[in-house]
């Protein structure tokens, strides 16, 4: 399957996690979101409306949040807890390794704004270290949608699953990659592109910016396969064994530091497995600079002319 | 400075401040205007600082816990002679040191580095105790925001205070009755503080915290105990408009609104 080369129209994916949610609690009369005086970021307003007596807004308290939320579902309630990703599993970790994935609590963790969606407000509000924390937790699967139509693919899927899921999300807006129905399956990369010379790896808002990319390489007659990787955990080996031994190079791209998230977990597959020249794009392990989120993308290499510049340096390592 | 001459200053940087968040087209503006009564008292009268000598061991503390009201901090500090008054036009711009939250290597006169809520309070503590360790005779003052205080580890810090003996700490905290999304009697009503402060043995005080004739007295205060002053002030304190409205949290004005906001905060200087 192949994405549309441009689709203008920008969508914000906290508008179809809202729309899910209120959708999901309309039918199951278990669902609860946790928020921690975050009903207007978590985009909460409409849900409260129709189920004021199902959002527990715990205030400005983060650990405390998450440990209600493990004692909701200890209690038979299914409870997405929403909050700025940075606090959220910045702030409550311990938490969420001891209180959910080691006691296995059936909680949704909802990031927003992950990454630099937060940009002017400086890295103590950026989420680029969320993949590295949350993926080394057994027992919980780590998941950044890439679109809308993946997003509220994700949060019905985090609902049937029985156990505790993080579902990274931003705020900045993204066009639509993945058609319309999609279904989310865990641990399973979709192949927007297929390819021969290199391989594409992204997630999140970097999904986007890779499609863009090979489109520039394309025009230079380079093939590039584009692979969606929303699940950072479990990591897709399969898919990562093949672009290896297929198309020779991966590349990968994130909005996150390059140590420790979705380009390590590929290059943990690819030097066991299939050991093929790799490069790395996202945050150089530094703190960002003042500026806009999708400026300091750009200021961080990831601009899509920027990534085709990588992929070609790349395939000459081949 | 007296108290009428300190009213004067914080005007000036109410204008300066909103001036500073309606060019950038962000910023929190509501807990600006509340806090900015009592950081004026403090840079331009309490608080022993040399803008020259920003690091200099003997000066007193000041840490902004409720970071994300950066800007009064960034038009006090200017207004008062750690960075260029021209430079807070830069607020907020790509690559400028004057970012949504204060950073502590970057901008003189910032002790350390805020923007998650309840990490100020834990720090002063450890600057006071350190204090007492080495001998040094310098206060520490922090300010957080009233919803900041549903965090749990301000309470960890409070219990702390309290068993240390820091009778060189004072805590302000900017009781504006306001959180990000609602009242904080709608959130997580954490009112009253005193009897909160009290039991945890801290020495309290209330106060009106936009009325400089009771801040002043209350940060000079001291006692044989940490002190904390519940300072009651209204969020968007000295814009009609905004003054008590939750959505003033981090809301923008319009130009309509800015060019109103400019006319009151003008008419009374
Ligand atoms: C740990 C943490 N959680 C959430 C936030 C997001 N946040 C920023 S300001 C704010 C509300 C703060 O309310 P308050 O402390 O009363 O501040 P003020 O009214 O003085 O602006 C929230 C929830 C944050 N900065 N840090
Ligand atoms: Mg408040």
């Amino acid at each position: 399957m192949n994405a549309p080369v441009s689709a203008p129209k920008l969508y914000d994916c906290r508008d179809a996690f809202a729309e899910t949610i209120e959708m999901l609690a309309a039918n199951d009369a278990r669902v609860v979101a946790v928020c921690n005086d975050s009903v207007g970021s978590s985009k909460l307003g409409g849900f409260k409306a129709k189920f004021p007596e199902r959002l527990i807004n715990v205030g400005i308290a983060e650990q405390n949040m998450v440990g209600v939320g493990a004692g909701l579902a200890n209690g038979g309630q299914l409870p997405f807890v929403c909050g700025a990703s940075c606090f959220l599993t910045g702030r409550a970790l311990e938490q969420i390794k001891a209180d959910l994935a080691y006691s296995n609590a059936n909680v949704k963790l909802v990031g927003i704004s992950s990454g630099m969606a937060y940009g002017e407000l400086g890295p103590t509000h950026h989420s680029i270290e969320d993949f590295a924390w949350t993926r080394v937790l057994p027992n919980l699967p780590v998941i950044a949608p890439c679109d809308r139509i993946e997003t509220a693919a994700a949060v019905k899927w985090a609902a049937e699953y029985a156990g505790p899921c993080f579902l990274r999300l931003s705020r900045v807006g993204v066009p639509d990659l993945l058609p319309e129905g999609h279904v989310f399956e865990l641990g399973k990369a979709n192949l927007l592109r297929d390819g021969t010379d290199l391989t594409l790896i992204a997630n999140g808002t970097l999904t986007h910016r890779m499609v863009k990319a090979a489109d520039i390489l394309a025009a230079r007659g380079i093939k590039a396969r584009v692979l969606n990787m929303a699940t950072v955990r479990p990591i897709d080996e399969a898919a990562i064994v093949a672009a290896a031994t297929q198309t020779g190079a991966i590349l990968t791209a994130e909005e996150h530091s390059i140590y420790g998230g979705l380009g390590s977990a590929i290059a943990e597959v690819v030097v066991e497995q299939a050991p093929v020249p790799m490069k790395r794009l996202g945050v150089p392990g530094v703190f960002a600079h003042t500026g806009p989120a999708e400026w300091l993308l750009d200021e961080f290499g990831m601009a899509p002319h920027a990534i085709a510049e990588a992929a070609e340096a790349l395939i000459k390592r081949k | 400075m007296e108290p009428k001459e300190l009213e004067r200053v914080a005007r000036q940087i109410r204008l300066r401040d909103v001036q500073a968040v309606f060019e950038a087209g962000a910023g929190h503006v509501g807990g600006e205007m509340s806090a900015i009564d009592i950081m004026t008292a403090l840079y331009f009268r309490v608080l022993r600082v040399w803008p020259d000598d920003p690091k200099n061991p003997a000066r007193d503390r000041f840490v902004l816990s409720k970071g994300h009201t950066a800007c009064a901090l960034y038009v006090t500090l200017a207004k008062r002679g750690f960075i260029p008054e021209d430079e807070i036009s830069t607020f907020l711009q790509p690559n400028s040191r004057l970012n949504g939250h204060p950073n502590c290597n970057k901008v003189p006169g910032v002790e350390t580095n805020t923007g998650p809520l309840g990490h100020g309070l834990p720090v002063a503590v450890g600057m006071a105790k350190a204090a007492k360790l080495s001998g040094a005779d310098y206060h520490t003052y922090v300010m957080t925001g009233d919803g900041e205080m549903q965090e749990g580890s301000n309470w960890e810090a409070i219990m702390a205070g309290a068993q240390f003996g820091l009778d060189n700490l004072t805590l302000i905290i900017d009781h504006n009755r306001f959180q990000q999304g609602a009242a904080l009697s709608d959130t997580n009503d954490i009112a009253p503080l005193r009897p909160k402060l009290e039991a945890f043995g801290w020495d309290v005080s209330e106060i009106n915290g936009n009325e400089m004739g009771e801040v002043v007295p209350a940060l000079e205060h001291r006692s044989d105990r940490p002190h904390c002053i519940v300072a009651h002030t209204n969020k968007g304190h000295g814009i009609s408009f905004m003054q008590d409205k939750v959505d003033w949290h981090h809301k923008v004005p319009s130009k309509e609104q800015y060019d109103i906001a400019v006319r009151e905060l003008s008419e009374a200087l």
